[in-house]
């Protein structure tokens, strides 16, 4: 890479390079079809292509590229899970994650500046030391620390003892990190199409064409194709899109709201989240303080900001950082996420023989998409699912087989 | 969605409110695990109009709201005994040991 970079600087022209070509007319059939063009799907998409040499693959999206919850995630990830699948998992990402700008040639920012989970209470920090022993018994750095630590690596946290809840203790895990979450698309898009993949954005799936149990073609807005197999793929739209295959799922479509204030000089180094006042807050290269909390009370398939949420979210902010009072927002937004009863994804085949699942991702799918796409290629290319991902099988539910993570995967209790 | 009509204390913030799930009768209680797990677990997660249990949490009182999830809009709020206006009698199935066979 450093040889093409300064060849590029030599040049005499720079051309703009587009991310994607123009988008074809939809064939009449495909080997794999995705439903989604969001990280997920893209990822799959890729990884058919690079690893498995699967090329002729459609990825439909009702929208533009990635941009449903791809583009309203607040880019944290992280390995630090409570169950021993859930680390495993996760750090597979964190693997992955690593490797991503070089492999694309592309720059993902990916900022590795360290994560703490404050413990605001005895139980917490009890949950915060099992995190702690399960990451290190998997090969994941995470210790619990005390304010004393806590005060060297962010020494503008209110660490007093006259807030209403004082921070006892957190778990640091130094591998924590942010990604710019549109540039791993982007170079998941790219990738993937200059191996071959079409995608195909604005193409909503209206039906599937169905004989016994197997999907033999989907139905959209701009024609139906043939397929051979099938990847669902979509945030938001999980259970819209599984109804019209028939499937049934244990998931509640949530609203999650997140703003992000002006930008400001920069002070906060590390990522900091707290499970007890549902806050979690990090300062971009840019200066604003990105900042999220729990989902919304209640479901819905829209996008909307409230004002309540807000007030929740910046009393407990303040409770950390009593100093940002004066501060203004500057943007708002909001997602869909998928929540599941377990707060883990529901991932690998179901009772159709060639439709693939992708789902249930609620508050924790961003850090997933390598290792999701990786692993769900894999799955769709060989029709077998790999061990990572068996305890997230969608009739795991029905077992009463759950991978609790609610504690470690989000801020919402 | 900012304000919501409790059929008992009338409109209400929303914050008063909890949401509890879609209105959906229970299985029998010896109809198996995997009615219950479907019960339990599963969602229809409709977009569209719900009909759902709330609590106004300050007073306690449960009631009953058609909500459209895509609008984010209540369309109707009115009391359960508009809905469940027949008295069920519910016998207990006999206890078991831990460990016994269920009936």
């Amino acid at each position: 890479m450093p040889f093409g970079l300064l060849k590029y600087g030599l040049r005499s022209e720079y051309k703009p390079q587009p991310v994607l070509p123009k988008r074809p007319e939809l064939k009449s059939s495909y080997d794999v079809v995705i439903i989604g063009a969001g990280g997920h799907g893209l990822a799959a998409a890729y990884y058919l292509a690079k690893v498995h040499g699967i090329t002729d693959v459609a990825v439909l999206d009702k929208g533009y590229l990635a941009g449903g919850n791809t583009a309203r995630n607040t880019a944290i990830i992280r390995s630090n899970y409570l169950t021993p699948e859930g680390v495993a998992f996760y750090d597979e990402a964190m693997h992955l994650w690593s490797g991503l700008s070089q492999e694309f040639d592309f720059n993902l920012q990916v900022s590795n500046r360290g994560h703490l989970t404050l413990a605001h209470s005895d139980a917490a920090l009890r949950t915060m030391r099992w995190r702690a022993e399960v990451n290190k018994h998997m090969g994941v750095k995470s210790e619990l620390i005390y304010p004393d630590e806590i005060r060297k690596l962010c020494p503008q946290l209110d660490l007093s003892k006259n807030t209403r809840w004082p921070i006892l203790g957190a778990l640091h895990h130094p591998p924590g990190a942010t990604v710019r979450h549109d540039a791993m698309a982007w170079g998941y898009a790219h990738g993937a199409s200059t191996r071959g993949v079409e995608i195909h954005q604005h193409t909503e799936v209206t039906g599937f064409q169905r004989d016994g149990d197997r999907i033999t073609a989907v139905e959209t807005s701009r024609g139906t194709v043939q397929c051979g197999r099938v990847l669902q793929a979509v945030a938001g739209s999980s259970s819209r899109v599984g109804d019209m295959a028939g499937l049934r799922l244990p998931i509640r479509t949530t609203p999650l709201q997140a703003c992000v204030s002006i930008p400001l000089m920069p002070f906060l180094d590390p990522i900091i989240v707290s499970g007890s006042l549902h806050t979690y807050i990090w300062q971009t290269a840019r200066g604003e303080l990105v900042m999220g909390g729990a989902g919304d009370p209640y479901p819905g398939y829209f996008t909307r900001s409230t004002l309540d949420f807000k007030e929740g979210l910046i009393a407990h902010v303040l409770e950390l950082f009593p100093f940002l009072g004066e501060v203004r927002f500057m943007r708002q937004w909001a997602g869909m996420t998928d929540m599941t009863p377990d707060f883990s994804p529901i991932m690998g085949r179901t009772p159709l023989s060639n439709y693939y699942i992708d789902s249930g991702w609620g508050t924790w799918g961003f850090k997933a998409t390598p290792v999701a796409g990786k692993r769900m290629a894999e799955t769709v290319a060989t029709d077998r699912v790999p061990d990572i991902l068996s305890p997230f099988d969608m009739q795991r539910f029905l077992r009463f087989d759950q991978v609790g993570e609610r504690g470690a995967a989000s801020v919402g209790h | 969605m900012k304000v919501m009509n409790c059929p008992l204390n009338g409109p209400r913030n929303i914050q008063e409110f909890a949401y509890g799930g879609e209105v959906i009768p229970q299985p029998a209680a010896d109809a198996g695990a995997e009615p219950w797990a479907d019960w339990v677990f599963m969602q229809n997660n409709t977009a569209g109009v719900v009909r759902e249990w709330w609590l106004h949490v300050t007073s306690g009182y449960w009631f009953i709201a058609e909500r459209d999830t895509v609008r984010d809009q209540i369309l109707r709020t009115y009391p359960a005994s508009e809905v469940f206006r027949v008295r069920m009698d519910v016998t207990a199935p006999e206890a078991t040991a831990w460990g016994g066979e269920s009936k």
